[in-house]
């Protein structure tokens, strides 16, 4: 399968296989007019399989969400078709509005324009409990 | 944004003891603490029923000279209108040099600290925290065995959803020596978050068990809480293990002499009455030296000193 290299935009390569489709919504893709390819079991020689997402268009990602799904991804940044930067991505210790909190009583569930702040509590388990009532974030 | 207590781990271990020390000196010497906050103004904002706590911090405020601007209950204050606790806080900084608020909701006291610019004191949060609550067990817990170390402390009951179990792990282990003793149903055991924070990662020792009777014999702290009938997912596990987690008189004969009862409060029936007769019956102490616990956070929020301090 051929996907056209891309000249100025940014390629999210090593995601986990089956974590594409998570991260092109989180990412809020599907709202770009750039021409953006999703790519689902890629074989790996590392990974065995992999998902790539390629955007043909020179964008801010949110290198936060990224990390959390996937802290294993890398986000490559193209310019004038040449490889500008490879970024690694790690696990953020917060994530804003990123999260929502289930917990009907919690008070981010009530109060005017308070961000969803979720805190990293466990690295090993990939834990986020919410700022305000320490819930554990469910996984999305 | 000035220092506020929204939960136990807020304060340090030498601040958890300096405001033991206080309350202490405060219980030995009240006259030397009777103007230390004149022409300070405590506001109690409570949101949600309270008896005890709203009571306590009044008393607390009054037995230092200060005075106190009270709201009870949401529907006598803005909140009806559906003012922001953010906004609620940067009001009543306006007004009052601390603010004790309880509010239904999990979190709202760690907004109001970060909107309001007087020290707030969690007087509970929905299910979340209740850090006072703590502090009274600590303090009865220090008086009761002259430590806070070396004991065998017994929890039993609702283990899972009850706040003032999972603070009271929490600040405990903190200090040397402990064992807890985790009695409760299956399905009220202590969450293994909790466990693994307050036990597992400081290789504090403990047991689980059902049975109250079987281990009340080697027990220096047993905390009772309340076992609710809407915990259980089904009827008939509650209507067996109801009656096994009430003490009676009968399973005080099986504890030791020196063994100290505690109970947050309320309680309902799950301490029968006959016990508060008993001197090992400490639960009622434990209301006192809320009081002084929270006389001594106020000082130490407000900047201030008494008695032997001063």
């Amino acid at each position: 399968m051929n996907v056209d290299s891309i000249r100025d935009g940014i390629v999210i390569d090593h995601i986990a296989a089956g974590c594409g489709m998570k991260l092109y919504r989180l990412l809020g893709l599907e709202n770009l007019e750039a021409p953006v390819a999703m790519i689902t079991n890629v074989v790996s020689g590392k990974m065995g399989r992999k998902d790539i997402i390629k955007v043909d268009a020179a964008i801010d990602v949110d290198l936060d969400i990224i990390g959390y799904v996937d802290p294993g991804a890398t986000v490559n940044i193209i310019c004038d078709g040449e490889l500008k930067e490879k970024k690694r991505i790690e696990m953020p210790e917060k994530l804003v509005n990123v999260l929502f909190c289930k917990n009907p009583r919690c008070i981010s569930s009530c109060e005017q324009e308070l961000d969803q702040v979720f805190c990293l509590t466990d690295r090993a388990k990939k834990e986020y409990r919410c700022a305000w009532c320490e819930t554990k974030a469910s996984n999305i | 944004m000035a220092r506020s207590v929204i939960d136990v781990p807020d304060l340090t271990k030498e601040e958890l003891d300096q405001l033991m020390d206080t309350a202490e000196d405060i219980i030995a010497r009240p006259d030397d603490y009777a103007d230390a906050c004149r022409r300070k103004k405590l506001a109690t904002l409570f949101f949600e029923p309270s008896t005890r706590t709203r009571l306590s911090f009044e008393a607390a405020m009054y037995e230092l000279g200060g005075n106190v601007l009270s709201v009870t209950g949401a529907n006598s204050s803005s909140a009806a209108k559906g003012e922001s606790v953010a906004d609620t806080a940067k009001t009543v900084s306006c007004y009052a040099d601390i603010i004790a608020m309880r509010h239904p909701k999990e979190g709202a006291a760690s907004v109001a600290a970060r909107n309001a610019s007087v020290p707030v004191i969690n007087a509970g949060d929905g299910g979340h925290c209740h850090p006072t609550q703590t502090l009274a067990d600590l303090l009865t817990i220090r008086r009761e065995k002259g430590r806070l170390g070396n004991l065998t402390v017994g929890l039993c009951g609702d283990l899972k959803f009850g706040r003032t179990v999972h603070s009271l792990l929490n600040a405990m282990s903190r200090y040397e020596g402990l064992r807890f003793v985790l009695i409760s149903p299956e399905e009220l055991k202590v969450p293994s978050y909790v466990k693994s924070d307050a036990l597992k990662k400081k290789g504090i020792p403990y047991t689980q068990t059902e049975n109250l009777e079987e281990v009340i014999g080697d027990l220096d702290i047993l905390y009772m809480t309340r076992v609710q009938r809407e915990r259980f997912f089904n009827e008939e596990d509650y209507l067996r293990l109801r009656d096994s987690y009430i003490l009676t008189p009968e399973k005080m004969k099986k504890a030791r002499d020196d063994l100290s009862v505690m109970h947050p409060l309320p309680r309902v029936n799950e301490i029968s009455v006959a016990v508060d007769d008993d001197p090992r019956a400490c639960y009622f102490k434990q209301v006192l030296n809320g009081k002084y616990m929270r006389m001594a956070l106020i000082l130490m929020l407000l900047g201030l000193k008494g008695g032997t301090q001063a």
